[in-house]
């Protein structure tokens, strides 16, 4: 029972910023709701057992690419941005074809809802720090080495195009 | 013991809400940098729905997995962010129906 209430509060949390989140003027603000989302998110993660990927998230997301993102709105906000227009010419059709493609998807998940494993069936590894470890390191070698080179070039990448003169 | 009461479906609907949400934030807005947060919902989305599985299947898989896709968000922001800076240093716009030079 606390499980789900605790569920309950971290979704409509999640999903309530993120609404919010797509419908500010002010950029500031959207970040700061795109924050609350990814914490409430992290928080999942913690109910899920996922204790390493609750603090990756926190770290990484919210202490990483979010002030990565508020650094970038304060070089570039322009006051006159929150009086333009927000939405493009579009997005009444877009946000129709959104709606259209998050139906589909749900009645999928609908049609083969009896297939999804029984929730209490299985147990997580104990320790779940040293689990994901053994497979990053065993397993995923290789994918993580790759990963280190796209970090590298995504590095680079950013320093020569925030450069003024290359 | 800590069993999740919560079924697989709740977290597949919570991961749908936010995909669309994010796809919704995507094609709708002209603000280039809220487009770019969006995406960054997409891929949390997507996290959600790795991370309920793994836990279904009692199996860290599928947190290896989103291990990876937080590092190419994390790259993703940055070059996208770069390439931001860029643009606005010499269109002085953030608004992504403004960015038309390759338009016909």
């Amino acid at each position: 029972m606390l499980d789900k209430i605790l569920f309950a509060f971290f979704a409509v949390l999640a999903v309530g910023s993120a609404i919010m989140m797509i419908t500010r003027r002010n950029i500031v603000h959207g970040a700061v709701y795109l924050i609350t989302t990814l914490l409430a998110t992290a928080g999942i993660f913690l109910s899920l057992q996922a204790e390493f990927l609750f603090v990756v998230q926190i770290i990484l997301y919210v202490g990483g690419i979010m002030v990565l993102f508020v650094f970038v709105i304060m070089l570039v906000n322009l006051d006159v941005a929150v009086r333009l227009v927000q939405f493009n010419r579009q997005g009444l059709l877009a946000g129709v074809l959104a709606l259209v493609l998050a139906v589909q998807i749900f009645f999928a998940l609908w049609i083969g809802r009896s297939g999804l494993p029984h929730p209490a069936a299985r147990m997580m590894p104990l320790k779940n720090t040293e689990a994901v470890g053994d497979a990053l390191f065993q397993h995923y070698m290789l994918p993580f080495e790759i990963a280190s080179v796209l970090l590298l070039v995504a590095m680079i990448g950013a320093v020569v195009m925030a450069k003024r003169r290359v | 013991m800590n069993m999740p009461a919560v079924p697989a479906e709740w977290y597949l609907l919570l991961s749908l809400a936010l995909f669309s949400i994010g796809v919704v934030g995507v094609l709708v807005r002209r603000n280039v940098i809220i487009m770019l947060m969006s995406i960054e919902l997409i891929l949390n989305a997507v996290n959600i729905n790795l991370m309920a599985f793994s836990r279904l299947w009692g199996d860290v898989n599928g947190q290896v997995f989103a291990i990876f896709i937080i590092t190419d968000a994390a790259a993703e922001a940055a070059v996208g962010l770069g390439i931001i800076l860029a643009f606005f240093r010499n269109r002085e716009t953030l608004l992504s129906d403004e960015m038309d030079l390759l338009k016909w």
